[in-house]
């Protein structure tokens, strides 16, 4: 489904992603560990075609095409779903409003009717009872004055809403309370088929034992450094990333 | 012959006519336009708006003209099946095609009125604006007070009807100078609520050159909508005036999409305490368009309340000027005074003067400003984007929602989804 190869990616001067692999198939769920800054957050936003990021060597295949070369939107209507670390805030602009639009240009765009005002509000209702939101929330300006929780509740409800392909979850689980978590894995869970796939960017294993992944990575200084099965994750919460940036650094010298 | 020479010679003819009791105001209107002449941009309140490239063209002052009630139904406001229709024709009052439906309102021409039993109502504030507006175009505009209209609301009665004002320019045929002038008294306990729109038939150049004086007495409750949206070769200078001679509540909001060059003067004196006024504006810019609001507040008496909000969009080449003065004169302790004015810029072409004057002359005062020019926020566009949404729609959207807290405050709902009507056009992009 998704296949990155040799990813360099940078802002400005600044060389953030040096040389990325990663292979994600159908039906799989990958989480992507790894250290503050060390490049997590820049490979979402590379993926979901952020503009001021600049690639400048490798390649990301998505679904057979060139993702590189598509605009965010096309991405978004191929498929790809990006759940912000930090939700942008939109005043004037109704959270409602926002996702009937979302929904309609992505159905256009895969040559798709619209749905009309009925089908719509079937779909909401039934997305908002899988995410526990409440309809108040969501007649509010977009995430404007949302508590952290309720910015990422908000962002996979929209997951919900857009079904993607490929969603990608940028510390979804951050500044969530225990129950949020649990509404949220059990949201991202019920999406879930043979079809779609996740990649969940954490800092934390609890996630992961509501959302089982199937591999883990950690990535570090640009790079994944290691991939394992999801006991990796385990061990990363016990030991810490210090037996990781040893290895690495070892092998650098060798 | 030129447009000053028009004028001029229209004014002898005028003032050799007899029965006018406002010949000595206008005398003195005209003394004060040919000492003044038209504005340039060396006048302090003029910079930004070269209103003399208007008179360049010759102009015809207010040429009579024929619009049928069939050409009329194309230009009348939604609503208008209710409404008091106020029509005035290249700046002269049409009876025939005006609509006068609630006995509460009665309206008369200004030399009728400053004769009969409204004479001393109409001695003591016409021409109140003139303390703010000290110009040539104002006082041309005064010379010829005469042949403007009074508008009545009476005591304690509520228009149920609203009373739409439509300046018609019929340029079909020449290039017109026109300059209505309105005297409205809003009595005591009155509720009333104003729009006013301007069209333009024809493609030949013209300029409206409008004073509206505005009085409210105590406990009144007037809206005011503005809305402009005229033809690109359509200028004009407005002047509106409010007077809150009682504690009244005042709402104005001044919506401007298109025409040439585009001057509004807004003021509001609050000369009673605990009087309340808002005031809005959203002015949304393309082509090569230029819109100038300039707004004066003046707190004259205590406890009074005054908020202003400013929107601005402007795109193409198109430029915009906000200018908003408020006073608060020694005896008005405990003002409130709030006024703020934002701009987003959406192409390299556009620019925006935007300028805040307080000058506030009493200490126990609540006053706040801020004005801001900025783009599109990049992060928010890339936020709808990622989600699927185009970046044209990406775009329309977020420029809808930066203006949504203007649209918010056009209160009835016909007026309300007119508006929209215009910004959904011009934003290229359909709601369903
Ligand atoms: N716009 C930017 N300008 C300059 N540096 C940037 C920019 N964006 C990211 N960086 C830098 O790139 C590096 C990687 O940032 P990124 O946000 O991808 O890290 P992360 O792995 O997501 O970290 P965290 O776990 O804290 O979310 C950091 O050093 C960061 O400071
Ligand atoms: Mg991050």
């Amino acid at each position: 489904m998704l296949s990155i190869r040799n990813l360099h990616a940078g802002i400005e001067e600044k060389k953030i992603l040096k040389g990325l692999n990663l292979e994600i198939n159908a039906g799989e769920v990958h989480a992507i560990m790894g250290p503050n800054g060390s490049g997590k957050s820049t490979l979402a936003s590379v993926l979901a075609g952020r503009e001021h990021y600049e690639v400048s060597e490798g390649s990301v295949e998505f679904l057979g095409k060139n993702l590189l070369e598509l605009s965010p939107e096309a991405r978004a209507g191929e498929g790809l779903f990006l759940a912000f670390q930090y939700p942008i805030e939109i005043a004037g602009l109704t959270t409602t409003n926002f996702i009937k639009t979302a929904v309609n240009e992505i159905r256009k765009y895969r040559g798709e009717q619209p749905l009309d005002a009925v089908q719509f509000l079937k779909m909401m209702k039934e997305k908002m009872a899988l995410m526990n939101i409440d309809q108040s929330l969501l007649s509010r300006s977009l995430n404007e004055g949302f508590s952290g929780g309720e910015k990422k509740r908000n962002e996979i409800f929209q997951m919900a809403m857009l079904q993607p392909k490929l969603a990608i979850l940028d510390e979804t689980d951050s500044g969530l309370d225990i129950d949020a978590i649990r509404i949220v894995a059990n949201g991202v869970n019920k999406l879930r088929n043979k079809d779609n796939a996740v990649l969940l960017v954490t800092h934390y294993q609890r996630l992961l034992d509501y959302i089982v992944p199937d591999f883990v990575h950690v990535l570090y200084n640009g790079q994944i450094v290691k991939s394992g099965p999801k006991e990796l994750a385990l061990e990363l919460e016990e030991r810490g990333y210090d037996f990781i940036k040893n290895e690495v650094n070892a092998a650098q010298e060798a | 012959m030129n447009t000053i020479e028009n004028i001029k010679e229209r004014f002898q003819e005028l003032q050799s006519a007899n029965g006018n009791k406002l010949k000595s105001l206008e005398q003195n209107a005209f003394d004060a336009f040919n000492k003044m002449g038209i504005p340039t941009a060396r006048h302090e309140e003029w910079k930004y708006t070269r209103i003399g490239n208007v008179f360049n063209k010759e102009l015809h002052f207010k040429p009579t003209s024929t619009i049928t009630p069939q050409e009329l139904d194309q230009m009348r406001l939604p609503g208008h099946e209710n409404a008091n229709e106020i029509v005035f024709v290249n700046g002269i009052f049409s009876t025939s095609l005006s609509n006068v439906r609630s006995k509460e309102l009665t309206v008369k021409s200004l030399k009728e009125a400053s004769a009969g039993e409204f004479s001393e109502i109409v001695s003591k504030n016409l021409g109140n604006s003139n303390r703010y507006s000290k110009d040539g175009i104002h006082a041309l505009n005064s010379a010829f007070a005469h042949e403007g209209v009074f508008i009545h609301i009476s005591n304690g009665k509520i228009a149920e009807h609203p009373v739409y004002i439509y300046h018609i320019t019929d340029a079909r045929e020449t290039n017109v100078l026109a300059q209505p002038r309105n005297l409205v008294y809003v009595s005591e306990r009155a509720e009333i609520e104003f729009a006013e729109t301007h069209f333009t038939l024809g493609v030949s150049e013209s300029f409206t050159n409008e004073v509206l004086e505005i009085v409210v007495e105590k406990d009144a409750n007037v809206s005011y909508y503005k809305i402009q949206n005229d033809k690109e070769q359509s200028s004009q200078v407005c002047t509106t005036h409010f007077r809150q001679v009682g504690k009244s509540y005042i709402h104005a909001v001044t919506i401007s999409l298109n025409g040439g060059m585009v001057r509004n003067n807004l003021n509001i004196t609050l000369e009673a305490e605990h009087a309340e006024a808002h005031l809005y504006g959203l002015y949304f810019l393309q082509g090569n368009s230029h819109v100038d609001n300039h707004t004066v507040v003046d707190h004259v008496k205590a406890n009074c309340l005054s908020n202003e909000l400013y929107k601005g969009i402007v795109s193409d080449n198109a430029t915009a000027v906000f200018n908003g003065k408020i006073f608060v004169q020694p005896h008005a302790q405990k003002t409130n005074a709030y006024q703020s004015n934002k701009n987003i810029l959406l192409s390299e072409g556009a620019s925006v003067n935007t300028k805040p004057q307080l000058e506030i002359f009493a200490d126990d005062v609540k006053c706040s400003h801020g004005c801001t020019v900025g783009q599109l926020d990049e992060e928010g566009l890339f936020y709808l984007r990622s989600r699927g949404i185009s970046e044209d729609t990406a775009r329309s959207l977020l420029v809808h929602a930066f203006a949504i807290d203007i649209l918010e405050h056009v209160k009835p709902a016909i007026l309300r989804s007119y508006v929209d009507k215009l910004i959904f056009e011009r934003l290229e992009f359909e709601t369903s």
